[in-house]
């Protein structure tokens, strides 16, 4: 049972900083951002690159996958989701976009950083052993407690911050925003970019743990739909809550059920299903949208 | 004036350079050969690896004058094509190899895809190299695959047999990934360890492909306490995760696969923790590595930077299809004719150091010879490099 219950913390705490920035971006510009997977591998191979490839202190290495991918993301939704936002009204232009960008990322990661997987030296030697009852590698420990920091700053940061304030305003109702004097071009693109950020601060601190490769993309995004999904699209604390689930539900599933073969997401998926179908918004989305 | 001037020069320049192209490709006829496999996704290591090696083979024979078959000489044209790892792409691709006129396909990478292929390549004559298990490619009344590589049925008895006897190895437990491939090779697995008189304590745990942290997946697998524990048909992005998840939760015992697997991922995704860990390779240990093959590497690594392991048994198909086609030319559109010519073909292996040879094989697994000849050699890493456990023959 305590392994059970790290294993849910661990795998919650990190699906959750993955669902936050996919979840920003919804909240502020109703895009539904496929190239959020491919946005974390990105972060994973700069960390890779600066840590694995050229010693440089792996805290440093973090802040350059969020710079990079801070900035990635900003040039994205200026060059690209603006103008498309603005000339059509149809969501679907975006969604479009959203995938060739995912496509375009993935062609891009194959072409720099090449198709092996890669991997970085561990960041802390030793695992925590209690009794054989929990097992638990320290690295994944601070992994796990720098994702739970970073949650709480996140939410710091919109709660008491003017940017914070901005962007919830934004994501609460964009004209009354704009009629208030908030800036809506300019915060678009900070949201987009810290929601690219996250995406990157989550690839580079889980490359110490799980490696990379260009094939995580996909997966990844659509495990965030997922938990966007459990929690209510565009709604911060669901995002957090929908990872935890996730988590919780892949770590107790595996550990119970592995004896009836590989069935843990067969019930996901129908459990998803059936919760969809009696709450489509979410555990904390509002019906009305 | 001084632009337009700059626009002439440049225009004549790659003008010169066109002609000049056109003309070294005009010495020579072009004989085209196809890849159709995984180029993208989570398992592209898999199909880029084979296309790398044929395109590195290939420009390293164009380059020092083309390929002689039947007194023409050829330069020799890699045609690729990415099936995503899906069947229909991979029909697809198969269906473009046709349309070109190619007779030799290497590839696809996977069974699915390799089994939706069967159709258009026996209607198109269309010979295939697959790296697929499935015995009902290879046995009559299939006709037009030939298995690029070891099978896991081959492989996997041997190493158990020598862990058996060398480290008094007795129970075992598998693991898969939940995709046809993964799981046709357990069970392959399950069945030899019985059958050598091994006990299998857990053969049941799979995992999704896409799977980034394997510790929740291996605790119950670990409870189990195997002696050894095989990864079956784990692919090189997963190994070194799941070396390292057992290893971290206490598993002191061997774990081995029956794939190959690349040296340097293994080195970057668990470090000394992979030190032990068995696998099967090619002829790239310094012992069994011809001056050929270090060249190969060479060539490889300065096409693309960086040489992949997993090559050191793909570089064969390409060259069993070249030397097939020069023992008997006719075969060039005639894949009657490479058929008849397999039953008998030998040539010197250039790979390997020693007399290693270049044949067809496959009569035991298959009732005839669907089989390219490549050394099933079973290696052990240790330190950042492949050792050779032993060697032996399929026959």
């Amino acid at each position: 049972m305590e392994q059970i219950l790290a294993n849910g913390v661990y795998l919650g705490s990190q699906y959750a900083m993955i669902a936050l920035g996919l979840t920003l971006i919804f909240a502020l510009m109703n895009v539904l951002n496929f190239a959020h997977g491919q946005m974390y591998v990105i972060g994973g191979f700069v960390t890779y690159t600066f840590y694995g490839q050229w010693g440089v202190p792996f805290v440093l290495a973090l802040v350059m996958s969020c710079v990079t991918l801070a900035i990635l993301g900003a040039l994205i939704e200026r060059f690209l989701f603006a103008p498309v936002i603005k000339g059509s009204a149809r969501e679907e232009s975006t969604m479009l976009l959203a995938a060739g960008i995912a496509f375009f990322l993935d062609a891009v990661i194959l072409l720099v950083f090449g198709e092996k997987q890669r991997g970085v030296p561990k960041i802390v030697d030793g695992v925590f052993n209690y009794d054989f009852r929990l097992i638990m590698p320290y690295d994944r420990i601070l992994i796990c407690v720098l994702a739970i920091l970073s949650i709480v700053a996140f939410i710091g940061l919109m709660q008491y911050t003017k940017t914070g304030r901005a962007l919830r305003a934004l994501a609460q109702d964009r004209t009354a925003a704009q009629l208030m004097g908030v800036n809506v071009d300019r915060y678009s693109m900070i949201g987009f970019a810290l929601g690219a950020m996250l995406a990157g601060l989550v690839g580079g601190l889980l490359v110490t743990i799980t490696g990379v490769n260009l094939g995580m993309g996909g997966p990844t995004s659509i495990k965030a739909f997922m938990m966007v999904m459990i929690g209510g699209a565009g709604v911060i604390s669901g995002a957090i809550w929908g990872g935890i689930i996730l988590g919780f539900m892949e770590a107790i599933g595996l550990a119970l059920l592995y004896q009836y073969g590989d069935i843990t997401y067969l019930l996901i998926f129908v459990s998803l299903m059936i919760f969809l179908a009696i709450r489509p918004q979410g555990l904390m989305g509002k019906p009305w949208g | 004036m001084q632009r337009r001037t700059l626009m002439k020069a440049t225009l004549t320049a790659v003008s010169l350079i066109a002609l000049q192209a056109t003309a070294a490709l005009a010495e020579n006829t072009v004989l085209k050969i196809g890849f159709v496999g995984v180029t993208s996704g989570p398992a592209a290591a898999w199909g880029i690896s084979n296309q790398r090696s044929m395109e590195t083979r290939a420009a390293w024979i164009n380059e020092t004058g083309g390929y002689e078959i039947g007194g023409t000489t050829y330069d020799i044209e890699i045609v690729s094509f990415d099936d995503q790892k899906d069947p229909k792409r991979a029909i697809a691709g198969m269906e473009k190899m046709a349309q070109e006129g190619i007779h030799y396909v290497v590839g696809p990478n996977v069974d699915d895809g390799a089994a939706a292929v069967r159709p258009v390549a026996e209607s198109n004559g269309i010979m295939y190299f697959p790296y697929a298990f499935p015995k009902s490619l290879y046995e009559a009344p299939a006709s037009n695959a030939v298995l690029g590589m070891v099978a896991n049925y081959q492989s996997g008895p041997a190493i158990y047999k020598y862990l058996m006897e060398d480290k008094g190895v007795k129970t075992v437990a598998f693991i898969a990934a939940n995709e046809s491939d993964p799981l046709s090779q357990r069970d392959g697995g399950v069945e030899a360890a019985k059958a050598l008189g091994l006990e299998v304590v857990s053969d049941n745990v799979t995992y999704q492909v896409d799977t980034t942290d394997f510790t929740p997946v291996l605790t119950p697998v670990m409870r189990s306490r195997p002696d050894l524990l095989v990864l079956s048909g784990v692919s090189p992005a997963n190994a070194p995760q799941l070396i390292r998840s057992a290893r971290e939760l206490g598993f002191q015992g061997l774990i081995s696969t029956e794939t190959a697997q690349d040296a340097g991922v293994l080195a970057e995704g668990a470090g000394d923790l992979a030190n032990g860990f068995i696998s099967v390779g090619g002829a790239s240990t310094p012992e069994l590595a011809s001056p050929m093959m270090n060249e190969f590497v060479e060539r490889y690594t300065t096409m693309f930077g960086e040489y992949n392991d997993e090559s050191n048994t793909k570089v064969y198909a390409l060259e069993y299809i070249l030397e097939t086609l020069k023992a008997d030319p006719s075969a060039l559109t005639d894949v009657g004719a490479f058929q008849a010519t397999m039953d008998s073909f030998e040539a010197p292996n250039p790979y390997m150091n020693g007399d290693a040879k270049l044949r067809y094989v496959g009569m035991s697994s298959f009732g005839q010879k669907r089989q390219v000849a490549v050394p099933l050699v079973v290696n052990v890493y240790q330190d950042g490099a492949f050792e050779t456990l032993f060697v032996a023959e399929v026959d």
